[in-house]
């Protein structure tokens, strides 16, 4: 193999800090790149990986700490410049006009002319060349992109890249959207491209692909840097545990799940039963009973918001179907979905939970307003009186129900829109990452909530980045990989290894 | 394969096309080569005007401010000519240096402080008028000599019709715009702004540059009409191109230009334009129909000319995802 | 004090009360109002008269605005209901009968309900954006107009038709009341059902609104509705104030001078919030402006100069943008990718 000592990697970065008002995003991360090797950069929700992509593109300054590319200290302001030193990035979105066609995408800003004029042929003709030689790729380049598919336009963001003569490649999250033989064909191409001697950052989700592709590993936790190992050197589930931040053998001591407490009932009150969505999440089947915590545990990006969604009808599933024990409706928009007695609480809260210019009252009562119809009004003493309460029991702050929630802090934020569903008393209430961005105290009442829910009857069905929560509250937890729920364990057989182990797979 | 790009504009081509032999077909006199000159000589300064309008609507913005840009450049031209004894030779460069201006201004604002192109050319088209009014409120009549010798001039072609001067001007712009939509780097920036702006700025293209870029294109271009106007009436007054931003506009869409933003092409807005002039001339070659046809039917290939759109971009959506 | 400031009526009745405070120095009989043959008489009235139709058409478009909306085909259907009224009355046998002048009203405000439903349909059915969709309308529109009428301008000789616009009730000009009720209508629809919570919920945030269970989309065909019918009341009363009906010119700049009436009043452009009291206000200093220009001796046509600086400064002062570059000015580094990606994020 590579003989390490004598190289010096490309790019190397050094004690980078970075902070945002109110967060430290990147606290001394270190990272370095070599060239000829295809490294990935792993972390959870909040580790700063995006951040740190962002300080080495040039879309953030860097506040302290060190860039040397090739040995110079490079700080780019913008993308271009990254670019024009020889970093370039694809995004998962892939970031070219699809009006424009293939050969402008590569070229534009930098197209062929004479005497000023743009020289269509010489153009068509550099990026066939382009995609031909370098990515095996033969395309009508005077199409325009859309009419390609994703994976189609990724390479061509890639040729992009190359164009502008690229020393190193950041691709983040590009196979999010591809199916199997796209994620090959991409493979294939970052092979050729490193073999060539580029030195290429790959982010991605999916561990089976980490290691697939990747030759060296970088995990990030919480801004930190947590270490580097070569692939070949570092187990699964070694890595799991390292980007979800416990140590194997600290793992073991954590509190089992408290929910032998009280009766499992067999009442099955949903039942997903080969529900999927193509891209989203493969066919999968999952029972919820009544009064149970189902925690649905993985890596980001592995299914786990998926899966909410199907249920709740906010996407609509492709194939299989719901199964409720009471009623033989679909579910086909979020109104069906909170006519059977479901509610949602999403992971982003920003767009998909709070109406910001509305009152804390105006957010909590949404919901239940919106299943009266425009007429059957709720009077004004009972809104208050119920906006009171809510903030008395959730502990909303501050307590006052005409503050507008776009002022409330992210987690009094995520209160009110416990409190919007706590009020429709569902019968499942999901809750996708109800606890991020929330201080410890916080946490904790939600967690007691959770658990006081589910001895009423309520089903739960909770989703976190944090195992350990999940293993705190969950009756039975089903965990997925790589969009696929790949097992569910329940009661006893409920162990941080064991969840650990299944979400590593391999 | 038929690159579905091109569906639309090929509509108007075809639409022309059948309307012109519809109109031939049922009227005697119709057909003739003086007719579709007429069409050019009566619409010039539109056509000019949508130019600059297909400019805007590609990079997914819009100018209401265009009508009142052409009274004003009358109305200044009048005045400065009439009241101030200015030559035309000066008058014509000061009143193209203020409509840039007035076009570098909206998008300066639009771009800077974000404000909706919408709203922005709105005050630009009241501010427009307000001025014409502020400079007289009466009809200014122009006997200057050589606007008077351009304005009647006819330019025989071999076959006996003939063109004015209006119609060479404008189809120099639509010429020199074609070559700037295609063949410069302006205007391939002003595609990827309207195809997407946040892909064009990552892409380091000059969106800014390109944004002002634009709206000082179509203050151009509407003064430039302005100018053609004054060729065509002869005067300035505060009331002329009432509702010519709406008729831009519409010949934009009806050309194919996605009023979205980044797909359409200044020769469909040249037909775009010849259809509005058509359904004018059957209008009137067909005598027992009334002016106001013309609305409902330009209305009516809006909405058709929207819909399409709509259709062909839902269903590319649909092959995308 | 800075409570008062904050108050979205603060700005616009400061700008309505500066300009009444002129005309008190300029003229100080502006305020007087005096009582002949049993009518008052005086420039507030006047204001209140001729701001009517502006008001009535400002208000719906108030709900369509605060949906993330914006309807441009108001003007359109002003011209659109006033002919359609005019045209049945003048082909009544006798155009003073009370069920004819009814049945003229009852048709001309089913049409503008009709063209609201058309607007609301193409924005929710087939997904256009709003700007788009009611310029179909807007350009159409006025040659429907004048294919009703029939190119010409109709007049009527029919008191019954002509009290809409001119009567008086309780020495106040009718339309007055009109306008009172109409206003009244949208306050209690909005504020005492749960229709302005939907309104707002939807134009601040589409997309948790779907997932709180809002039908968003009948609430937006309601509002284009509504904002139709609005824009048909104040047709009736444009025609019925000179009793005939203009299709070319009936009701034109009315969508532009609604929009701004709405923006004066507080209610931005990208939805959410909306004041009915401030597009009120906002309406009011519009017409004040006209008629302080008018009592000034400029021509009327010059209040649009002053209109476009107050579009401009408005707008401005809601741009987010522009209130930073004033802070961003001491700033003496920026990455304006930063701002970028922030902003998309």
């Amino acid at each position: 193999m590579i003989n390490m000592i004598d190289r010096q990697p490309i790019l190397q970065m050094s004690g980078i800090y970075k902070s945002f008002p109110g967060v430290r995003a990147l606290k001394g991360v270190d990272f370095r790149l070599f060239a000829g090797e295809v490294h990935a950069l792993m972390g959870e929700n909040g580790a700063g990986k995006s951040t740190l992509i962002k300080t080495l593109t040039g879309v953030y300054s860097v506040d302290e700490g060190k860039v040397l590319l090739d040995g110079k200290a490079i700080r780019p302001q913008s993308p271009q410049d990254a670019q024009e030193v020889g970093i370039s990035t694809v995004y998962q979105e892939v970031n070219l006009c699809p009006n424009l066609t293939v050969a402008e995408n590569i070229y534009i800003g930098r197209e062929p002319r004479r005497f000023g004029i743009i020289q269509w042929k010489e153009m068509n003709k550099n990026a066939s060349a382009l995609l031909s030689e370098r990515l095996s790729l033969h395309i009508d380049v005077s199409l325009p992109l859309q009419s390609y598919s994703v994976a189609i336009q990724q390479l061509i963001a890639i040729a992009r890249a190359l164009s502008i003569s690229a020393k190193v490649l950041i691709l983040d999250e590009p196979t999010s959207s591809l199916d199997r033989n796209e994620v090959q064909q991409l493979f294939a191409i970052m092979r050729k491209l490193k073999n060539e001697g580029l030195a290429i950052l790959f982010v991605t989700h999916f561990l089976d692909q980490v290691y697939e592709i990747s030759d060296r590993i970088t995990i990030l936790r919480n801004g930190e840097f947590v270490g580097e190992s070569l692939a070949d050197n570092l187990p699964r589930i070694e890595l799991v545990s390292r980007m979800i931040g416990k140590e194997l053998n600290l793992l073991e001591e954590m509190p089992k799940s408290q929910h032998e407490e009280h009766a499992e009932s067999d009442d099955i009150w949903v039942e997903a039963s080969n529900l999927g969505r193509t891209g989203a999440i493969e066919p999968f089947n999952l029972v919820i009973r009544r009064g149970e915590v189902v925690g649905l545990a993985g890596l980001l990006g592995s299914g786990r918001t998926e899966i909410a969604r199907l249920f709740f009808g906010a996407d609509r599933a492709d194939q299989g179907k719901l199964k409720f024990a009471k009623s033989s409706e679909a579910i086909r928009s979020p109104r069906d979905a909170i006519s059977q007695g479901i509610g949602f609480c999403p992971e982003n809260r920003k767009i998909e939970g709070i109406i910001d210019d509305l009152s804390v009252r105006e957010n909590i009562i949404l919901a239940l307003q919106a299943t009266r119809g425009w007429f059957r009004t709720i009077n004004r003493k009972r809104q208050d009186e119920i906006a009171e309460q809510y903030i008395g029991t959730l502990n909303i702050n501050p307590p006052n129900p005409e503050h507008l929630v776009k002022n409330l802090s992210g987690g009094n934020q995520q209160k009110v829109i416990l409190a919007r569903w706590l009020l429709m008393q569902p019968e499942l209430l999901i809750l996708d990452e109800p606890t991020r961005g929330i201080d410890v105290g916080a946490k904790a009442e939600i967690q007691k909530l959770v658990m006081s829910l589910s001895k009423r009857g309520t089903s739960v069905l909770f989703i976190s980045s944090e195992l350990e929560e999940v293993l705190r509250v969950s009756g039975r937890i089903a965990v997925l990989r790589d969009r696929r729920l790949v097992k569910e364990i329940e009661g006893q057989d409920i162990s941080p290894h064991h969840v650990m182990q299944a979400i590593a797979g391999g | 394969m038929l690159n579905r790009k091109f569906i639309p504009i090929l509509v108007t081509i075809g639409l022309f096309a059948v309307m012109l032999a519809a109109g031939s077909f049922r009227y005697t006199g119709f057909f003739s080569l003086q007719v579709v000159f007429n069409l050019l000589i009566d619409n010039a300064f539109l056509l000019v005007v949508a130019v600059g309008m297909t400019f805007v609507i590609i990079s997914g913005g819009i100018d209401l401010s265009v009508g009142s840009m052409i009274a004003l450049t009358t109305m200044i031209s009048a005045s400065l000519i009439q009241e101030h004894g200015m030559p035309p030779i000066v008058v014509i460069p000061i009143v193209l240096v203020i409509g840039c201006a007035f076009g570098w201004a909206m998008g300066a604002i639009i771009h800077y402080f974000k404000v909706q192109p919408f709203i922005v050319t709105l005050a630009g088209m009241f501010l427009a008028r307000g001025l014409c009014y502020i400079i007289s409120l009466n009809t200014i009549t122009i006997n200057n000599s050589t606007y008077t010798a351009i304005a009647q001039t006819k330019v025989t072609l071999p076959g006996g019709s003939f063109i004015s001067i209006n119609v060479i001007i404008a189809l120099i712009v639509v010429l020199l715009a074609i070559f700037v939509a295609h063949y410069t780097r302006f205007g391939r920036n002003v595609y990827a702004l309207g195809g997407s702006e946040q892909s064009a700025l990552l892409m380091g293209l000059p969106v800014a540059r390109t944004k002002i870029g634009v709206y000082v294109v179509s203050g151009f271009c509407s003064s430039l009409a302005g100018v053609i106007y004054t060729f065509y009436m002869l005067s300035g007054y505060g009331l002329h191109a009432v509702g010519v931003e709406l008729d831009a506009i519409a010949s934009v869409v009806i050309g194919g230009t996605l009023l979205t933003g980044g797909v359409g092409y200044i020769a469909g807005s040249f037909f775009g334009v010849m259809i509005y002039g058509v359904i004018q001339t059957i209008i009137s070659f067909q005598g027992t129909l009334s002016s106001w046809w013309t609305k409902i039917v330009i209305g009516l290939l809006l909405f058709v000319f929207i819909l399409l759109q709509r259709v062909l971009s839902a269903r590319r959506s649909t092959v995308k995802s | 004090m800075n409570r008062i400031m904050k108050h979205h009526l603060f700005w616009p009745l400061t700008m309505l009360g500066a300009l009444l405070l002129f005309n008190l120095f300029h003229s100080p009989d502006f305020f007087s109002i005096k009582m002949q043959g049993g009518h008052l008489y005086g420039n507030m009235i006047d204001i209140l008269n001729f701001g009517a139709p502006l008001i009535l058409v400002a208000v719906g478009m108030t709900l369509v605005i605060a949906t993330k909306g914006i309807d441009l085909s108001v003007g359109s259907i002003v011209a659109i209901a006033g002919a359609m009224s005019c045209m049945t009355i003048s082909k009544g046998e006798d155009q003073n009968s009370l069920s004819l002048v009814l049945m003229a009203v009852g048709l001309a405000l089913v049409l503008s309900l009709v063209l609201g439903l058309w607007n609301g349909l193409l924005v929710t059915g087939a997904g256009i954006q709003p700007i788009i969709a009611t310029l179909i309308l807007m350009v159409a529109g006025r040659g429907i107009a004048q294919l009703i009428t029939d190119g010409q301008i109709i007049t009527l000789s029919s008191p019954k038709y002509a009290y809409i616009g001119t009567g008086s009730l309780a020495t106040l000009p009718f339309s007055i009341f009109i306008v009172a009720v109409v206003f009244a209508a949208a306050s209690l629809l909005t504020r005492k059902s749960a229709l302005g919570l939907f309104i707002e919920s939807v134009g601040t945030n589409p997309q948790a609104s779907r997932l709180a269970g809002i039908r968003s989309n009948i609430v937006i065909v309601a509002v284009y509705m509504f904002c139709g019918l609005c824009a048909g009341i104040a047709g009736l009363l444009l025609s019925s104030n000179v009793s005939s009906a203009d299709g070319n010119n009936a009701g034109l700049w009315y969508e532009l001078d609604a929009i701004l009436a709405v923006v004066i009043g507080g209610t931005s452009l990208n939805g959410g919030r909306f004041y009915l009291s401030g597009t009120l206000v906002g309406a009011l200093m519009i017409q004040t402006l006209s008629t302080t220009i008018y009592s000034v001796g400029i021509a009327p046509e010059i209040t649009l100069v002053v209109k476009a600086f107050v579009v401009l400064a408005v707008c401005l002062i809601q741009s987010e943008s522009f209130r930073k570059a004033v802070i961003r000015r001491w700033k003496t580094r920026h990455y304006p990718g930063e701002k970028e990606v922030t902003r998309h994020a």
